[in-house]
Protein backbone atom coordinates (compact mmCIF):
# COMPACT_ATOMS: atom_id res chain seq x y z
CA UNK A 1 0.00 0.00 0.00
CA UNK A 2 2.80 2.50 0.67
CA UNK A 3 4.90 1.36 -2.01
CA UNK A 4 1.37 2.24 -4.08
CA UNK A 5 1.12 5.39 -2.68
CA UNK A 6 4.49 6.06 -3.49
CA UNK A 7 4.39 5.26 -7.30
CA UNK A 8 1.79 7.62 -7.55
CA UNK A 9 3.71 10.43 -5.78
CA UNK A 10 6.79 9.73 -7.84
CA UNK A 11 4.48 9.82 -10.88
CA UNK A 12 2.97 13.30 -10.05
CA UNK A 13 5.96 14.60 -8.76
CA UNK A 14 8.22 13.80 -11.92
CA UNK A 15 5.59 14.92 -14.16
CA UNK A 16 5.92 18.42 -12.42
CA UNK A 17 9.53 18.53 -12.64
CA UNK A 18 9.62 17.78 -16.31
CA UNK A 19 6.93 20.31 -16.60
CA UNK A 20 8.55 22.46 -14.67
CA UNK A 21 11.74 21.62 -17.31
CA UNK A 22 10.06 22.16 -20.53
CA UNK A 23 8.32 25.34 -19.34
CA UNK A 24 11.65 26.99 -18.37
CA UNK A 25 12.90 25.91 -21.64
CA UNK A 26 9.76 27.88 -23.85
CA UNK A 27 11.66 30.89 -22.91
CA UNK A 28 15.70 30.40 -23.39
CA UNK A 29 17.11 31.37 -26.79
CA UNK A 30 16.55 29.48 -29.42
CA UNK A 31 19.79 27.45 -30.62
CA UNK A 32 18.12 27.63 -34.37
CA UNK A 33 19.00 30.52 -36.58
CA UNK A 34 16.96 31.54 -39.67
CA UNK A 35 19.46 30.05 -41.99
CA UNK A 36 19.86 32.43 -45.13
CA UNK A 37 18.95 34.97 -43.64
CA UNK A 38 21.49 35.08 -40.84
CA UNK A 39 24.86 33.15 -40.67
CA UNK A 40 26.80 31.49 -38.38
CA UNK A 41 30.03 33.00 -37.61
CA UNK A 42 32.50 30.43 -39.13
CA UNK A 43 34.95 29.11 -37.23
CA UNK A 44 38.83 30.68 -38.15
CA UNK A 45 40.49 28.02 -39.53
CA UNK A 46 37.13 26.63 -41.46
CA UNK A 47 37.37 23.97 -44.27
CA UNK A 48 35.21 25.35 -47.30
CA UNK A 49 35.58 25.32 -50.75
CA UNK A 50 38.96 25.15 -52.30
CA UNK A 51 40.76 27.43 -54.18
CA UNK A 52 43.88 27.38 -56.22
CA UNK A 53 45.68 30.83 -56.95
CA UNK A 54 47.11 29.92 -60.28
CA UNK A 55 49.98 32.35 -60.38
CA UNK A 56 51.37 30.60 -57.23
CA UNK A 57 50.91 27.59 -58.08
CA UNK A 58 54.14 26.19 -59.59
CA UNK A 59 52.65 22.39 -60.66
CA UNK A 60 54.60 20.49 -57.93
CA UNK A 61 51.79 17.77 -57.93
CA UNK A 62 52.00 17.81 -53.92
CA UNK A 63 48.43 18.16 -53.50
CA UNK A 64 47.04 15.35 -55.95
CA UNK A 65 49.35 13.21 -54.52
CA UNK A 66 48.36 14.16 -50.72
CA UNK A 67 44.56 13.94 -51.79
CA UNK A 68 43.60 10.85 -49.47
CA UNK A 69 40.04 10.63 -51.99
CA UNK A 70 42.08 11.77 -55.72
CA UNK A 71 39.76 14.18 -56.31
CA UNK A 72 42.93 16.49 -56.96
CA UNK A 73 43.57 15.66 -61.07
CA UNK A 74 46.74 17.74 -62.24
CA UNK A 75 48.45 17.85 -65.85
CA UNK A 76 51.63 20.31 -66.52
CA UNK A 77 53.67 20.81 -69.71
CA UNK A 78 57.68 21.85 -69.05
CA UNK A 79 57.97 25.38 -70.01
CA UNK A 80 59.75 25.62 -73.52
CA UNK A 81 62.25 28.19 -73.30
CA UNK A 82 61.71 29.72 -77.05
CA UNK A 83 58.35 30.03 -75.65
CA UNK A 84 57.81 34.19 -76.35
CA UNK A 85 55.02 33.80 -73.13
CA UNK A 86 56.65 33.86 -70.11
CA UNK A 87 55.88 33.92 -66.00
CA UNK A 88 57.62 34.92 -63.18
CA UNK A 89 56.35 32.74 -60.06
CA UNK A 90 55.14 34.96 -56.82
CA UNK A 91 58.89 34.93 -55.33
CA UNK A 92 60.60 36.03 -58.04
CA UNK A 93 62.26 32.72 -60.19
CA UNK A 94 60.79 31.86 -63.67
CA UNK A 95 58.11 29.52 -63.89
CA UNK A 96 59.15 26.16 -65.06
CA UNK A 97 55.49 23.69 -65.78
CA UNK A 98 52.92 24.90 -67.34
CA UNK A 99 49.79 23.91 -65.40
CA UNK A 100 47.70 22.46 -68.61
CA UNK A 101 45.08 20.93 -66.53
CA UNK A 102 44.29 21.49 -62.66
CA UNK A 103 40.44 19.53 -61.72
CA UNK A 104 39.16 19.75 -58.40
CA UNK A 105 36.22 17.43 -57.80
CA UNK A 106 34.27 18.13 -54.98
CA UNK A 107 31.60 15.77 -55.60
CA UNK A 108 34.54 13.72 -53.71
CA UNK A 109 36.40 16.16 -51.45
CA UNK A 110 36.19 15.40 -48.39
CA UNK A 111 37.75 18.67 -46.81
CA UNK A 112 40.33 17.43 -45.07
CA UNK A 113 42.61 20.38 -46.13
CA UNK A 114 46.20 17.98 -46.79
CA UNK A 115 46.57 19.97 -50.11
CA UNK A 116 46.75 23.18 -48.71
CA UNK A 117 49.14 21.83 -45.58
CA UNK A 118 51.45 20.16 -48.09
CA UNK A 119 51.37 22.79 -50.88
CA UNK A 120 54.73 24.80 -50.90
CA UNK A 121 53.73 27.80 -52.08
CA UNK A 122 49.96 28.54 -50.53
CA UNK A 123 48.33 27.98 -53.89
CA UNK A 124 45.54 26.35 -52.82
CA UNK A 125 43.79 27.55 -49.79
CA UNK A 126 40.05 27.44 -48.25
CA UNK A 127 37.91 29.80 -48.56
CA UNK A 128 34.80 30.99 -46.94
CA UNK A 129 32.14 29.61 -49.33
CA UNK A 130 30.06 26.88 -48.34
CA UNK A 131 26.68 27.07 -50.73
CA UNK A 132 27.84 25.55 -53.95
CA UNK A 133 25.26 22.72 -54.42
CA UNK A 134 24.09 21.95 -58.07
CA UNK A 135 22.22 20.13 -59.79
CA UNK A 136 24.07 17.95 -61.73
CA UNK A 137 26.97 16.14 -60.11
CA UNK A 138 29.89 17.16 -63.18
CA UNK A 139 29.01 20.77 -62.27
CA UNK A 140 30.92 19.92 -59.40
CA UNK A 141 33.86 19.69 -61.20
CA UNK A 142 36.15 22.70 -60.87
CA UNK A 143 38.45 23.33 -63.70
CA UNK A 144 41.39 25.90 -61.90
CA UNK A 145 43.64 26.48 -65.04
CA UNK A 146 43.96 29.60 -66.76
CA UNK A 147 45.40 28.22 -70.04
CA UNK A 148 42.51 28.12 -73.14
CA UNK A 149 42.97 24.57 -74.79
CA UNK A 150 44.31 26.70 -78.22
CA UNK A 151 46.99 27.77 -75.61
CA UNK A 152 48.04 24.82 -73.96
CA UNK A 153 48.29 23.06 -77.55
CA UNK A 154 50.67 26.16 -78.46
CA UNK A 155 52.79 25.14 -75.49
CA UNK A 156 53.29 21.20 -76.48
CA UNK A 157 54.33 21.82 -79.71
CA UNK A 158 56.62 24.50 -78.97
CA UNK A 159 57.87 22.11 -76.39
CA UNK A 160 57.53 19.26 -78.58
CA UNK A 161 59.89 21.23 -81.31
CA UNK A 162 62.43 22.35 -78.93
CA UNK A 163 62.83 18.55 -77.60
CA UNK A 164 63.07 17.37 -81.33
CA UNK A 165 65.93 20.24 -81.46
CA UNK A 166 67.97 19.10 -78.72
CA UNK A 167 67.46 15.95 -80.14
CA UNK A 168 69.26 16.54 -82.92
CA UNK A 169 71.71 18.99 -81.55
CA UNK A 170 72.36 17.02 -78.05
CA UNK A 171 71.77 13.41 -78.27
CA UNK A 172 72.83 12.33 -75.02
CA UNK A 173 70.42 14.28 -72.80
CA UNK A 174 68.12 11.63 -74.52
CA UNK A 175 67.74 9.13 -71.34
CA UNK A 176 67.23 11.94 -68.90
CA UNK A 177 65.69 10.23 -65.72
CA UNK A 178 63.01 13.05 -65.50
CA UNK A 179 61.75 11.68 -68.96
CA UNK A 180 61.79 7.68 -67.37
CA UNK A 181 58.51 5.94 -67.84
CA UNK A 182 57.26 5.53 -64.83
CA UNK A 183 56.65 1.62 -63.79
CA UNK A 184 54.34 0.13 -61.24
CA UNK A 185 55.89 -2.38 -59.85
CA UNK A 186 59.78 -2.14 -58.67
CA UNK A 187 62.11 -3.95 -60.94
CA UNK A 188 63.90 -6.86 -59.53
CA UNK B 1 -35.92 25.84 -16.70
CA UNK B 2 -35.21 28.84 -18.83
CA UNK B 3 -32.55 29.55 -21.23
CA UNK B 4 -31.14 32.62 -22.27
CA UNK B 5 -29.58 32.63 -25.86
CA UNK B 6 -29.16 36.18 -27.33
CA UNK B 7 -29.43 34.85 -30.84
CA UNK B 8 -33.43 33.95 -29.95
CA UNK B 9 -34.06 37.28 -28.12
CA UNK B 10 -32.83 39.28 -30.75
CA UNK B 11 -34.27 37.24 -34.41
CA UNK B 12 -37.03 34.83 -32.84
CA UNK B 13 -36.90 31.60 -33.12
CA UNK B 14 -37.20 30.93 -36.56
CA UNK B 15 -35.08 28.77 -39.13
CA UNK B 16 -32.54 31.62 -39.73
CA UNK B 17 -31.55 32.42 -36.00
CA UNK B 18 -31.32 28.25 -35.28
CA UNK B 19 -28.84 27.72 -38.12
CA UNK B 20 -27.27 30.38 -36.92
CA UNK B 21 -27.03 29.26 -33.64
CA UNK B 22 -25.91 25.86 -34.88
CA UNK B 23 -22.84 27.46 -37.04
CA UNK B 24 -21.77 30.06 -34.90
CA UNK B 25 -19.37 27.26 -32.17
CA UNK B 26 -18.80 25.45 -36.13
CA UNK B 27 -17.10 28.89 -37.12
CA UNK B 28 -15.54 29.28 -33.74
CA UNK B 29 -13.88 25.51 -33.67
CA UNK B 30 -12.40 25.81 -37.43
CA UNK B 31 -10.87 29.66 -36.47
CA UNK B 32 -10.05 27.68 -33.18
CA UNK B 33 -8.28 24.69 -34.53
CA UNK B 34 -6.25 26.83 -37.06
CA UNK B 35 -5.07 28.46 -33.60
CA UNK B 36 -4.32 25.76 -31.91
CA UNK B 37 -2.42 23.93 -34.88
CA UNK B 38 0.16 26.99 -34.28
CA UNK B 39 -0.01 26.88 -31.02
CA UNK B 40 1.04 22.99 -30.87
CA UNK B 41 3.94 23.84 -33.83
CA UNK B 42 5.12 27.17 -31.98
CA UNK B 43 4.77 25.54 -28.14
CA UNK B 44 6.98 22.16 -29.59
CA UNK B 45 9.21 24.19 -31.33
CA UNK B 46 10.19 26.68 -28.32
CA UNK B 47 10.57 23.64 -25.96
CA UNK B 48 12.97 22.38 -28.49
CA UNK B 49 14.45 25.74 -28.56
CA UNK B 50 13.97 25.64 -32.14
CA UNK B 51 12.29 28.80 -33.99
CA UNK B 52 9.21 26.52 -35.50
CA UNK B 53 7.97 27.81 -39.13
CA UNK B 54 8.78 31.15 -39.87
CA UNK B 55 8.66 31.59 -42.96
CA UNK B 56 4.79 31.39 -44.24
CA UNK B 57 3.70 35.39 -42.77
CA UNK B 58 4.98 36.88 -40.50
CA UNK B 59 6.27 34.65 -37.61
CA UNK B 60 4.69 31.82 -39.47
CA UNK B 61 1.51 33.11 -38.62
CA UNK B 62 -0.18 31.57 -41.52
CA UNK B 63 1.23 28.20 -41.21
CA UNK B 64 -1.85 26.33 -40.45
CA UNK B 65 -3.91 27.82 -43.25
CA UNK B 66 -1.05 26.45 -45.37
CA UNK B 67 -1.48 23.39 -44.17
CA UNK B 68 -5.18 23.18 -44.84
CA UNK B 69 -4.83 24.09 -47.94
CA UNK B 70 -1.65 21.99 -49.01
CA UNK B 71 -4.63 18.92 -46.93
CA UNK B 72 -7.49 20.09 -49.36
CA UNK B 73 -5.41 19.63 -52.46
CA UNK B 74 -3.91 16.26 -52.15
CA UNK B 75 -5.54 13.16 -53.81
CA UNK B 76 -8.21 11.33 -51.97
CA UNK B 77 -7.39 7.89 -51.46
CA UNK B 78 -9.42 4.89 -50.77
CA UNK B 79 -8.01 1.94 -50.10
CA UNK B 80 -9.18 -1.27 -53.07
CA UNK B 81 -9.24 -3.82 -50.38
CA UNK B 82 -11.35 -1.59 -47.97
CA UNK B 83 -15.15 -1.23 -46.77
CA UNK B 84 -15.89 2.06 -48.93
CA UNK B 85 -19.05 2.95 -46.77
CA UNK B 86 -17.66 2.40 -43.41
CA UNK B 87 -14.16 3.85 -44.40
CA UNK B 88 -15.67 6.90 -46.22
CA UNK B 89 -18.46 7.57 -42.91
CA UNK B 90 -15.66 7.21 -40.39
CA UNK B 91 -14.01 10.54 -40.46
CA UNK B 92 -17.39 12.54 -40.84
CA UNK B 93 -18.70 10.65 -37.19
CA UNK B 94 -15.84 11.42 -35.80
CA UNK B 95 -16.31 15.12 -36.38
CA UNK B 96 -19.74 14.95 -35.31
CA UNK B 97 -19.38 13.59 -32.04
CA UNK B 98 -16.83 16.04 -31.92
CA UNK B 99 -19.21 18.36 -33.04
CA UNK B 100 -21.94 17.58 -31.37
CA UNK B 101 -20.68 18.08 -27.93
CA UNK B 102 -21.03 21.92 -28.56
CA UNK B 103 -24.40 21.89 -28.34
CA UNK B 104 -24.27 23.13 -24.19
CA UNK B 105 -21.12 24.08 -23.93
CA UNK B 106 -22.21 27.81 -22.46
CA UNK B 107 -20.17 30.32 -23.85
CA UNK B 108 -21.75 32.72 -21.89
CA UNK B 109 -24.29 33.72 -20.21
CA UNK B 110 -26.30 34.89 -23.22
CA UNK B 111 -25.35 32.09 -25.48
CA UNK B 112 -25.49 28.15 -24.76
CA UNK B 113 -26.45 26.59 -28.41
CA UNK B 114 -28.73 23.57 -26.10
CA UNK B 115 -29.05 24.92 -22.41
CA UNK B 116 -30.64 21.18 -21.89
CA UNK B 117 -30.83 20.13 -18.40
CA UNK B 118 -28.55 16.88 -18.56
CA UNK B 119 -25.39 19.35 -20.51
CA UNK B 120 -22.68 16.70 -19.02
CA UNK B 121 -24.88 13.29 -19.18
CA UNK B 122 -24.99 14.43 -22.81
CA UNK B 123 -21.05 15.12 -23.19
CA UNK B 124 -20.73 11.77 -21.98
CA UNK B 125 -22.69 9.96 -24.09
CA UNK B 126 -22.01 11.81 -27.74
CA UNK B 127 -18.37 11.78 -26.30
CA UNK B 128 -18.08 7.91 -27.31
CA UNK B 129 -19.73 8.44 -30.49
CA UNK B 130 -15.64 9.09 -31.55
CA UNK B 131 -14.77 5.76 -30.45
CA UNK B 132 -17.49 4.39 -33.11
CA UNK B 133 -16.07 6.44 -35.48
CA UNK B 134 -12.42 5.35 -34.86
CA UNK B 135 -13.33 1.63 -34.73
CA UNK B 136 -15.03 1.90 -37.82
CA UNK B 137 -11.98 3.86 -39.27
CA UNK B 138 -9.90 1.51 -38.08
CA UNK B 139 -11.47 -1.83 -38.79
CA UNK B 140 -12.66 -0.61 -42.76
CA UNK B 141 -8.99 0.28 -43.62
CA UNK B 142 -8.54 -3.18 -43.77
CA UNK B 143 -4.96 -2.68 -42.57
CA UNK B 144 -3.13 -3.97 -39.60
CA UNK B 145 -1.40 -0.72 -38.20
CA UNK B 146 -5.41 0.84 -38.32
CA UNK B 147 -6.95 -2.14 -36.70
CA UNK B 148 -4.71 -2.34 -33.67
CA UNK B 149 -4.85 1.39 -33.15
CA UNK B 150 -8.74 1.07 -33.15
CA UNK B 151 -8.95 -1.55 -30.64
CA UNK B 152 -5.92 0.26 -28.54
CA UNK B 153 -8.11 3.33 -28.54
CA UNK B 154 -11.29 1.20 -27.32
CA UNK B 155 -9.95 -0.10 -24.78
CA UNK B 156 -8.12 2.99 -23.52
CA UNK B 157 -11.65 5.20 -24.23
CA UNK B 158 -13.97 2.79 -22.07
CA UNK B 159 -10.88 2.83 -19.34
CA UNK B 160 -10.79 6.34 -18.71
CA UNK B 161 -14.34 7.38 -19.16
CA UNK B 162 -15.18 5.96 -15.69
CA UNK B 163 -12.70 7.80 -13.73
CA UNK B 164 -13.79 10.86 -15.88
CA UNK B 165 -17.71 9.91 -15.46
CA UNK B 166 -16.77 9.88 -11.65
CA UNK B 167 -15.22 13.02 -11.29
CA UNK B 168 -17.64 14.85 -13.21
CA UNK B 169 -20.04 12.80 -10.72
CA UNK B 170 -19.14 14.22 -7.92
CA UNK B 171 -18.81 17.96 -9.12
CA UNK B 172 -22.46 16.67 -9.80
CA UNK B 173 -22.88 16.09 -6.41
CA UNK B 174 -21.72 19.22 -5.08
CA UNK B 175 -23.80 21.34 -7.59
CA UNK B 176 -26.90 19.30 -7.91
CA UNK B 177 -27.53 19.79 -10.96
CA UNK B 178 -25.96 18.40 -14.61
CA UNK B 179 -26.99 21.58 -16.40
CA UNK B 180 -23.85 23.24 -17.25
CA UNK B 181 -25.52 26.80 -17.10
CA UNK B 182 -26.12 26.31 -13.75
CA UNK B 183 -23.13 24.89 -12.73
CA UNK B 184 -21.50 28.36 -13.99
CA UNK B 185 -23.56 30.61 -12.38
CA UNK B 186 -23.23 28.41 -8.61
CA UNK B 187 -19.45 29.51 -9.07
CA UNK B 188 -20.01 32.95 -9.65
CA UNK B 189 -17.91 35.45 -7.36
CA UNK B 190 -14.46 35.12 -6.51
CA UNK B 191 -11.86 32.29 -7.90
CA UNK B 192 -12.36 30.88 -4.48
CA UNK B 193 -15.99 29.65 -5.41
CA UNK B 194 -14.75 27.84 -8.11
CA UNK B 195 -15.34 23.91 -7.86
CA UNK B 196 -11.88 22.86 -7.92
CA UNK B 197 -11.39 25.00 -4.72
CA UNK B 198 -14.72 23.48 -3.21
CA UNK B 199 -17.26 25.34 -4.35
CA UNK B 200 -19.23 28.26 -1.99
CA UNK B 201 -19.42 27.67 0.93
CA UNK B 202 -18.01 28.69 4.45
CA UNK B 203 -14.87 27.69 6.08
CA UNK B 204 -16.03 23.99 7.05
CA UNK B 205 -15.01 23.58 2.87
CA UNK B 206 -11.61 23.77 3.90
CA UNK B 207 -11.44 19.67 4.13
CA UNK B 208 -12.75 19.12 0.87
CA UNK B 209 -10.42 21.17 -1.35
CA UNK B 210 -7.82 18.50 -1.64
CA UNK B 211 -10.57 15.96 -2.85
CA UNK B 212 -11.62 18.44 -5.50
CA UNK B 213 -8.19 19.29 -7.02
CA UNK B 214 -7.24 15.48 -7.11
CA UNK B 215 -10.82 15.23 -8.94
CA UNK B 216 -9.77 18.22 -11.58
CA UNK B 217 -6.40 16.49 -11.94
CA UNK B 218 -8.13 13.12 -12.66
CA UNK B 219 -10.62 14.64 -14.90
CA UNK B 220 -8.08 16.63 -17.11
CA UNK B 221 -5.42 13.15 -16.77
CA UNK B 222 -8.79 10.96 -18.17
CA UNK B 223 -9.20 13.98 -20.55
CA UNK B 224 -5.72 13.79 -22.23
CA UNK B 225 -6.60 9.83 -22.54
CA UNK B 226 -10.15 10.64 -24.24
CA UNK B 227 -8.55 12.32 -26.65
CA UNK B 228 -5.93 10.13 -27.77
CA UNK B 229 -2.95 13.00 -26.57
CA UNK B 230 0.32 12.01 -25.23
CA UNK B 231 1.07 10.69 -23.10
CA UNK B 232 -1.80 8.77 -23.94
CA UNK B 233 -1.13 8.17 -27.65
CA UNK B 234 -0.78 4.65 -27.83
CA UNK B 235 -3.62 4.52 -30.51
CA UNK B 236 -1.57 6.80 -33.00
CA UNK B 237 2.12 5.76 -31.64
CA UNK B 238 3.70 6.57 -34.61
CA UNK B 239 6.94 4.79 -33.65
CA UNK B 240 4.70 1.39 -33.64
CA UNK B 241 2.37 1.82 -35.67
CA UNK B 242 2.65 4.31 -37.98
CA UNK B 243 -0.38 6.67 -37.29
CA UNK B 244 -2.83 4.47 -35.69
CA UNK B 245 -6.17 4.17 -36.97
CA UNK B 246 -5.45 7.25 -39.68
CA UNK B 247 -2.65 5.16 -41.68
CA UNK B 248 -4.93 5.20 -44.66
CA UNK B 249 -6.74 8.05 -44.58
CA UNK B 250 -5.32 11.11 -46.86
CA UNK B 251 -6.52 14.53 -47.70
CA UNK B 252 -9.23 15.94 -46.72
CA UNK B 253 -10.88 12.90 -44.92
CA UNK B 254 -7.59 12.87 -42.91
CA UNK B 255 -8.09 16.56 -42.17
CA UNK B 256 -11.59 15.60 -40.75
CA UNK B 257 -9.65 13.32 -38.03
CA UNK B 258 -7.19 15.94 -37.34
CA UNK B 259 -10.15 18.64 -37.02
CA UNK B 260 -11.97 16.16 -34.40
CA UNK B 261 -9.42 15.89 -32.29
CA UNK B 262 -8.50 19.70 -32.15
CA UNK B 263 -12.22 19.80 -31.54
CA UNK B 264 -11.99 16.89 -28.59
CA UNK B 265 -9.17 18.35 -27.04
CA UNK B 266 -11.47 21.61 -26.37
CA UNK B 267 -14.66 19.86 -25.69
CA UNK B 268 -12.50 18.51 -22.82
CA UNK B 269 -11.11 21.53 -21.85
CA UNK B 270 -14.04 23.56 -22.15
CA UNK B 271 -15.99 20.87 -19.92
CA UNK B 272 -12.98 21.10 -17.40
CA UNK B 273 -13.20 25.02 -17.53
CA UNK B 274 -17.48 24.71 -16.44
CA UNK B 275 -17.11 22.08 -13.71
CA UNK B 276 -13.93 22.92 -12.40
CA UNK B 277 -12.61 26.55 -13.25
CA UNK B 278 -15.74 28.57 -13.36
CA UNK B 279 -16.43 28.55 -16.47
CA UNK B 280 -17.48 32.00 -17.59
CA UNK B 281 -17.02 33.84 -14.54
CA UNK B 282 -14.28 36.25 -14.23
CA UNK B 283 -12.32 35.34 -11.44
CA UNK B 284 -12.50 38.66 -9.67
CA UNK B 285 -15.96 38.71 -8.69
CA UNK B 286 -17.76 41.81 -10.44
CA UNK B 287 -14.44 42.65 -12.49
CA UNK B 288 -14.96 42.31 -15.97
CA UNK B 289 -18.13 40.13 -15.38
CA UNK B 290 -21.01 40.47 -18.09
CA UNK B 291 -21.99 38.34 -21.10
CA UNK B 292 -19.12 39.66 -23.44
CA UNK B 293 -16.38 39.62 -20.71
CA UNK B 294 -17.90 35.74 -19.84
CA UNK B 295 -16.88 34.39 -23.73
CA UNK B 296 -13.48 36.23 -23.04
CA UNK B 297 -12.68 34.23 -19.54
CA UNK B 298 -15.00 30.74 -20.81
CA UNK B 299 -12.19 31.28 -24.07
CA UNK B 300 -9.45 31.90 -22.40
CA UNK B 301 -9.63 29.62 -19.47
CA UNK B 302 -10.60 26.89 -22.22
CA UNK B 303 -7.71 28.11 -24.33
CA UNK B 304 -5.26 27.45 -21.51
CA UNK B 305 -6.04 24.16 -20.51
CA UNK B 306 -5.62 23.42 -24.47
CA UNK B 307 -2.46 24.97 -24.03
CA UNK B 308 -1.20 23.02 -20.75
CA UNK B 309 -2.26 19.80 -22.60
CA UNK B 310 -0.02 20.82 -25.74
CA UNK B 311 2.61 21.55 -22.89
CA UNK B 312 2.81 17.71 -21.49
CA UNK B 313 2.84 16.54 -25.08
CA UNK B 314 6.01 18.09 -25.14
CA UNK B 315 6.77 16.98 -21.67
CA UNK B 316 6.00 13.13 -21.70
CA UNK B 317 6.67 10.65 -23.12
CA UNK B 318 4.28 8.21 -24.32
CA UNK B 319 2.56 5.18 -22.00
CA UNK B 320 2.95 1.56 -22.57
CA UNK B 321 -0.73 -0.42 -22.59
CA UNK B 322 -0.53 -1.83 -19.25
CA UNK B 323 0.90 1.26 -17.96
CA UNK B 324 -2.18 2.97 -19.06
CA UNK B 325 -4.16 -0.09 -17.95
CA UNK B 326 -2.75 0.60 -14.62
CA UNK B 327 -3.56 4.48 -14.12
CA UNK B 328 -6.74 3.85 -15.91
CA UNK B 329 -7.85 1.20 -13.61
CA UNK B 330 -6.00 0.63 -10.17
CA UNK B 331 -4.93 4.54 -9.92
CA UNK B 332 -7.61 6.99 -11.00
CA UNK B 333 -10.54 5.07 -10.51
CA UNK B 334 -10.04 4.03 -6.42
CA UNK B 335 -8.79 7.51 -6.03
CA UNK B 336 -11.82 9.17 -8.02
CA UNK B 337 -14.12 7.03 -5.95
CA UNK B 338 -12.44 8.04 -2.40
CA UNK B 339 -12.73 12.05 -3.83
CA UNK B 340 -16.50 11.10 -4.52
CA UNK B 341 -17.17 9.41 -0.87
CA UNK B 342 -15.81 12.63 0.18
CA UNK B 343 -17.30 14.92 -1.50
CA UNK B 344 -20.90 12.97 -0.45
CA UNK B 345 -19.86 13.04 3.39
CA UNK B 346 -19.17 17.05 3.03
CA UNK B 347 -22.67 17.62 0.71
CA UNK B 348 -24.33 15.39 3.41
CA UNK B 349 -23.00 17.27 6.10
CA UNK B 350 -23.78 20.69 4.65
Amino acid sequence: MIQYLKNIWAGLSSTFIGMRITWKHLFVKKVTIQYPDERFQLPEKARNRLYLEMSKCNGCNSCAIACPVNCITVETIRVSPDDPHQEVHFNGKDRKLWVSRYDIDFAKCCYCGLCTAVCPSEAIQHTTEYEYSVYKREDLLYKFQTLTPEQVKEKERLLAEFRAIEKVCHPETDAKPAEKKVVDKPTE
Amino acid sequence: MENVNFLYDLLGKNIISVVLVISLPLMFVLVYALIAILAELKVSAWIQERLGPMRTGPWGILQPIAEVVKLIQKEDITPDKSSKLLYNLAPFIIFTGAYAAFAVIPFSEYFVPAGINLGLFYIFAVGSISAIGIVMGGWASNNKYSLMGAMRSVAQLISYEVPAAMAVLSIVVLASTMNMQEINKIQSGWFWNWFIFGGPGTIAKLWVIPFTMGLGLIYFISSLAETNRVPFDIPEGESELVAGFHTEYSGMKFAMFFFAEYANMFVVAAVLTTIFLGGWNSPFNDFMQGPIWGVFWFVSKAFSVVLVQIWIRWTLPRFRVDQLMYIGWKVLLPLSFICFMAISLYVMLK
